[in-house]
């Protein structure tokens, strides 16, 4: 796994080279950018009207505002919930379609098709699906005509005023979105699995299951930590599927608001304080889950290996 | 090959193959449905939809397309060429050096490594929405207004793609095959450019798609930007459009703008997905 | 507010706001800062052009293409070039036009005010119009040049309402904007339905039915009964209670609850527990779809631009279309909306501004054409007078009644004392946080908590 230490000193500057266009171009646009924010936490630094408030140094005055009126742990609630309910089904499908186009006894007919077809949501922008959402789940849109019509229900279902089907709804669209990503990224680890290893299980007497189990989800770990960690961060940053789906209010009572979208607020006031605590937060709070996540996958990883092993 | 396979399982083979395309066929569904959709309203007029929904196409779509997309006030022909000039090269930036990073970190051993990929991932946890004030100050600064530099450029530096590639590296790409490539004598360059990123074609394929769709797609950095008409991108005139006064709101002309704005990425998708569907597994790898 | 895009569809699109100005939807915005330093720059923002001068250009910043249309139609000499250009004599004028939605015109125009100063003379904004709900915002800077500076005298606006010029003076009592138009409210209802219902469309008998606000509600209940909501949502009526305040939303740095507003809490409460009224917002599908039969809905509340330009007159199906409205006071007179123009300190157009403002808003004459052309209520008593009496004038969306007399009427009974500079953003947020109290789903005490927290995220420098 480990590079091998010994030879390769005189090759190593190259690694300082190879990294020097990501380390330029990270540090002019993302890295100033990301200093200048937390600078700007520290200071009271809105608009009021046309008439500029600070900049004044504030210290923490910032962090505890938003500590003190609450709403922030609510607010991650809110992302969260939301992004677990798309992601479930999302990484549970993406395996069991991965798992059923890499399994060769299967022999699934049309699969080129499939393949293409589940990442075609993925291109329609966010907010244009959400915008089409709207549309259909409105009192007198179109699912609650045929719900009538199937005498189902016999009033309108409120869609957008009820807590679990805006969740649900918000949920739902990240799910159709973003299913396809993952499975693409699944199949393209599987693709980079040896063909060599499923022959021998074959020959060997493994079944579908076994090959999964054994060969396919231990050699996807590192692309099934990618999946998780790179669609927590993407849920995390969750705005314009709920905020045109809510019309930007987070309703019904701010259930379905995400951080981001409070963040948002606070931009109307230009309130460049205020927003910078909070990007400084929502990083925090990333960071952290990120770490949970690494921390569960390496000690799952060792704890497999072991049992591999006995 | 082996027939017998099924029967050490609860199901056989015919019901699973049943139960697998019932998924697909749903699941193809419920990802086609909205495109149907979306075609459909376009062909509709203003009239027509706000009096509810149909399943058959009306017969407004040119008449959208006309006022709308082509004949309207926004250029859209314009954008679409604005739109695929900064996809395209963030893609391709994007993909090449984001390899080159992951490669850096895969494959030598330097002093900083360790902290350099700690770092990476760290900074991988930033939102973008959190740098997009600042972002906005130093393009000000830098007087890259209606310039599509700060939309391509920054494509570079992708924590994100650059994970992805050394995960992919980490289980597809062993150093032997490197220093093998050395021992050839080859150059360190010349064996990243030759040996390495053909290698990693799947990879890369994955990645540049999903890079020129999301930069297709974005609205938020360029709308900070762009600011002339000549320069906008399609999502910034779709916002346009749609913003447009109560008076003038044309939901249809919205529907035909996103179709129109939908029909290229859907080509490249199409052209890129060879790599990823075609089921081909990597050459030259052997653990 | 006024003719708001159809904000749920664009929603806040995207991030929208943060495009602090530049221009997420304008389409010809101003300036990048990457000129601002070129060229002969930092002449001071509120020294206008030497007289004799004046400027080739005329940068107009709005939101849509109303202003733009009153302008080619009734302006003198105006001609059209394309969307977004035309021509005064050898002055070229340019429309920036930028929606509402999201705030974006309020970010764009406030950033480009901001760099007014250091902008070249011909990309400085020359004229700017504004809404009643943040007026105060603008009219109470040094942003807006007074209409006196403009050559506009007293004379020539004798004859305008006063609660229009109420609106845009500061607080040294200096008017700093004139408005071509007035917005009186009146309630708006369909023909069909009142005859099924109350076996009459006649205004003066439909008017005893809705006399009052206890006469409102026991009428809503006959209409429920008939299979019909009053009014599509209960954010119709606010207005009608908004405007009839006699306090201000903040108090010395503190939100206020007026009575009279927590009086349109506790009435839509009861219509919606009653079945009586919807929830909607504003400009959404729902709240729209009564435009038309099949909405099942009785009235709605506005003033002329609402009843003339968005209630889908132009879109076959719809009750308007079919003349199938009639207009009566109802329980209160009320405003709702407004567009004042206001001239750019820094402008180099002094004279070319003081005549548009002269001639759109004190000439009797155009302001007389622009009730025949476009039905709007204008800024101008003679005028309204002489056309209320007119009996051949009828409006054909209200099935040619002549309802001029009325909003006259309101007119004279609008105050505007209590607006402030928050009211933009209470509105909406008030309007938000009761959803969740109206349906059922919080106490009031908690919705208002809401409504507070999300205001001072507006207003940081407010408490509660």
């Amino acid at each position: 796994m480990k590079n091998r230490k010994s030879k390769a000193v005189s090759y190593n500057k190259w690694g300082y080279i190879f990294l020097i266009p990501f380390v330029a171009v990270y540090g002019i646009f993302q890295l100033v950018p990301l200093v200048s924010t937390i600078y700007n936490s520290f200071f009271e630094n809105y608009r009021s009207g046309l008439i500029q408030i600070g900049p004044n140094f504030v210290g923490f005055k910032n962090y505890l505002t938003l500590f003190r009126n609450g709403d922030l742990l609510f607010y991650t609630r809110n992302t969260l919930i939301m992004w677990i309910l798309g992601f479930v089904p999302q990484i549970l499908v993406s395996l069991l379609l991965g798992a059923w186009f890499s399994d060769p006894s299967l022999r699934l007919k049309f699969d080129r098709f499939f393949k293409t077809v589940i990442y075609l949501p993925n291109l329609i922008m966010a907010s244009a699906f959400s915008m089409l959402f709207f549309t259909l789940f409105s009192d007198k849109g179109p699912i609650n005509s045929i719900l009538i019509s199937l005498g189902i229900i016999s009033v309108p279902f409120k869609f957008m005023s009820h807590v679990w089907s805006v969740r649900g709804l918000v949920a739902f669209m990240n799910f159709i979105m973003w299913f396809g990503n993952t499975t693409i990224l699944l199949m393209a680890g599987m693709m980079g699995i040896d063909p060599s290893l499923y022959e021998a299980a074959q020959v060997d007497g493994a079944t579908a299951t076994q090959i999964f189990y054994r060969i396919t989800l231990p050699l996807l770990r590192p692309i099934l930590l990618y999946v998780m960690i790179t669609s927590m961060i993407g849920g995390l940053q969750m705005f314009d599927v709920p905020q045109i789906l809510t019309n930007g209010t987070g309703d019904p009572v701010r259930k379905s608001m995400t951080l981001i979208m409070y963040l948002n607020k606070h931009l109307w006031s230009k309130n460049y304080g205020l927003g910078g605590a909070l990007s400084v937060m929502l990083f925090i709070v990333t960071g952290i889950l990120s770490l949970i996540v690494f921390r569960i996958n390496t000690r799952t990883a060792e704890g497999g290996r072991h049992r591999d092993r006995t | 090959m082996k027939k017998n396979n099924g029967k050490s399982k609860g199901l056989p083979i015919g019901a699973r193959r049943a139960i697998a395309y019932a998924v697909l066929v749903l699941m193809s569904f419920l990802c086609l449905v909205w495109f149907y959709i979306l075609f459909i309203n376009a062909t509709r007029s203003k009239g027509e939809l706000t009096r509810g929904f149909t399943v058959i196409p009306s017969t407004h779509l040119l008449e959208n397309l006309s006022n709308g997309v082509f004949h309207g006030t926004l250029p859209f022909v314009r954008g679409m060429l604005n739109s695929l000039f900064i996809a395209f090269g963030s893609a391709a930036l994007c993909t090449y050096f984001s390899c080159m990073t992951a490669y850096a970190i895969h494959v030598y051993d330097f002093k900083l490594k360790k902290f350099m990929s700690t770092f990476i991932l760290a900074v991988m946890m930033i939102p973008t929405q959190v740098t997009a004030l600042g972002f906005l100050q130093l393009v000000g600064k830098m007087k890259l207004e209606d310039n599509f530099i700060p939309l391509i450029v920054p494509a570079i530096a992708a924590p994100v793609t650059y994970f992805y590639m050394k995960q992919y590296m980490e289980s597809t790409l062993p150093l032997s095959l490197v220093e093998a490539a050395r021992i050839d004598g080859a150059g360190e360059f010349y064996t990243f450019n030759t040996i390495v990123l053909p290698l990693m074609k799947p990879a890369i394929a994955v990645q540049a798609i999903f890079t020129f769709v999301t930069s297709w797609n974005n609205y938020f950095t360029p709308a900070l930007i762009l600011h002339k008409d000549k320069m906008k991108t399609l999502p910034i005139l779709i916002a346009q459009l749609r913003s447009a006064d109560f008076l003038k709101f044309n939901m249809g002309h919205v529907y035909a703008a996103i179709a129109f704005s939908i029909f290229p990425v859907i080509l490249v998708y199409l052209f890129l997905s060879r790599y990823i569907v075609g089921g081909t597994t990597l050459g030259g790898v052997k653990g | 507010m006024k003719k708001r895009t159809l904000a749920m569809l664009l929603g806040a699109m995207m991030a929208a706001s943060m495009l602090a100005g530049c221009g997420g939807g304008s389409s010809a915005p101003a300036a990048p800062a990457a000129e601002e330093e070129t060229g002969e720059a930092a002449e001071e923002a509120a020294e206008p052009a030497a007289e004799g001068e004046e400027g080739k250009v005329l940068n107009i910043y709005c939101w849509n293409d109303e202003f733009q249309r009153r302008l080619r139609d009734h302006y003198p000499g105006y001609e059209e070039v394309d969307a977004t250009h035309g021509k005064i004599g050898d002055v070229e004028v340019v429309w920036n036009i930028t929606p509402s939605d999201d705030n974006a015109y309020q970010n764009n125009l406030d950033e480009t005010l901001l760099k007014q100063a250091d902008a070249p003379q011909d990309e400085k904004i020359d004229l700017f119009l504004i809404e009643a709900d943040y007026a105060l915002k603008y009219v109470g800077t040094d942003y807006t040049m007074p209409v006196a500076d403009f050559g506009i005298t007293d004379e020539d606006l004798a004859n305008q309402y006063k609660y229009t010029q109420d609106v845009v003076t500061d607080g040294n009592g200096v008017l700093k904007g004139v408005s071509w138009q007035g917005c009186p409210g009146v309630m708006v209802y369909s023909r069909e339905v009142a005859k099924e219902v109350f076996g009459t469309d006649e205004p003066d008998a439909i008017q005893e039915k809705f006399a009052d606000w206890d006469a409102f509600v026991a009428s809503a209940a006959e209409l429920k009964a008939a299979g019909y909501q009053v009014v599509s949502s209960v954010n119709d009526t606010y207005r009608v209670y908004s405007n009839n305040v006699t306090s201000p939303w903040v108090v010395d740095g503190k939100i206020n609850l007026d009575e009279n507003i927590k009086k349109w809490v506790d009435d839509s409460k009861a219509l919606v527990d009653a079945g009586y009224a919807g929830t909607h917002d504003l400009w959404s599908d729902d709240w729209s779809a009564g435009f038309y039969p099949e909405g099942k809905v009785f009235a709605y509340f506005g003033p002329a631009w609402l009843i003339d330009f968005c209630m889908a007159a132009d879109t076959e199906g719809s009750i308007a279309n079919a003349g199938g409205y009639a207009a009566t006071v109802g329980p209160q007179s009320f405003n709702w909306g407004g567009t004042w123009i206001c001239g750019a300190a820094g402008t180099d157009n002094v004279t070319l501004v003081g005549d548009i403002m002269r001639q759109m808003t004190c000439n009797e004459q155009i302001m007389t054409d622009i009730v025949k052309d476009d039905n709007d209520f204008v800024n101008n008593k003679p005028a309204m007078e002489a056309m209320a009496a007119d009996e051949s004038y009828g409006d054909a969306v209200l099935g040619g009644q002549n309802a001029l007399g009325m909003f006259c009427e309101g007119a004279d009974k609008i105050s505007m004392d209590y607006i402030s500079i928050y009211d933009q953003g209470c509105t909406e947020e008030f309007q938000n946080a009761m959803k969740g109290y109206f349906e059922g789903q919080i106490p009031f005490e908690k919705a208002y908590e809401d409504f507070c927290k999300a205001v001072v995220v507006k207003y940081p420098e407010l408490t509660y």
